[in-house]
């Protein structure tokens, strides 16, 4: 039996469009079921044919296309809205708490590839239990 | 390596670790396999009477029979495990989204597996992502450096 898996890309990009990116996977011509998606594209197919793919289509924006592994197949009818009678996808909500972030984490994999190191924020400490008894009594005392 | 990873469908922790050269330990492949081993004994996830076994081993029968599903799931996952990176308390996780009891038993159960860990908040500001990927890169390195020398 071949291996085969469904990976999604989620495209967070100000250059490339999910429309770019199906356009460069067609024309690998490759034996894959594409479909693209408000978020990205998603891939099925043989594993080694989808990993190579998915690799050629990040270099159009290598901080800006994030890609996870699947397990519905698209349009798999069990995750499939339209016969779900509409709502979000199970899953939606991760992938949009996610997105949110996906800005930030581009910036951070330019900075890694640039060689900068984060400068270590300072953790709040917690207030002393002998400051505060003292914050109490100084209040009281004001009374 | 083999990394598990927390939240267990979380893409950017996904995508990292295979970024940096490792295997993410993620949900999705488990249910993949479900959909697509032959032979539906019990569409549409394919659950056969094999799976509750592997809950059993963590949770006992008097445990909602919820917990005892997810963590025949969660359990190739935690066998294959080499190292785990954990985002604390991630928003996604409360509420209908997921199991808490769940949850909190994967939490410990990859604690008490005592393997290279890595523990994070999810970042909010670019700054914050800033050390949240340097950390994870940094960790996937040792790992190498570790997985070299043995």
């Amino acid at each position: 039996m071949t291996d085969t898996v469904t990976k999604m890309a989620v495209i967070n990009s100000t250059k490339v469009l999910p429309s770019d990116v199906i356009i460069k996977l067609y024309e690998s011509n490759a034996d894959v079921t594409i479909k693209e998606t408000c978020f990205g594209v998603i891939v099925s197919g043989e594993r080694k044919a989808v990993d190579e793919l998915l690799s050629t289509a990040r270099k159009m924006d290598p901080y800006g296309i994030f890609i996870k592994e699947r397990g519905f197949a698209p349009g798999d009818v069990i995750r499939c809205r339209a016969t779900r009678r509409g709502g979000a996808r199970p899953g939606f909500h991760t992938l949009e708490t996610e997105d949110k972030i996906l800005p930030h984490i581009a910036q951070a994999l330019k900075a890694l590839d640039k060689g900068e190191v984060p400068e270590k924020k300072k953790q709040k400490k917690k207030l002393d239990i002998e400051k505060f008894k003292q914050i109490i009594e100084e209040a009281e005392v004001s009374e | 390596m083999k990394i598990f990873i927390y939240p267990t469908n979380s893409l950017i922790l996904s995508d990292l670790v295979a970024r940096f050269g490792h295997e993410p330990l993620a949900i999705m492949q488990e249910i993949s396999k479900k959909i697509k081993t032959g032979g539906l004994d019990s569409p549409p996830l394919n659950i056969t009477p094999e799976d509750p076994k592997f809950g059993l081993k963590y949770a006992a029968v008097e445990v909602p029979s919820g917990v005892r599903g997810r963590m025949s799931l969660f359990d190739p996952l935690l066998t294959q495990a080499g190292a785990a990176i954990i985002v604390r308390d991630p928003v996604i996780s409360f509420g209908c989204m997921g199991c808490a009891r769940t949850n909190e038993l994967v939490n410990f159960l990859i604690r008490a597996k005592k393997i290279p860990m890595l523990d994070l908040d999810y970042p909010t500001s670019e700054e914050e992502a800033k050390q949240f990927v340097f950390k994870i890169s940094e960790f996937l390195k040792s790992l190498k450096h570790a997985e070299a020398a043995k």
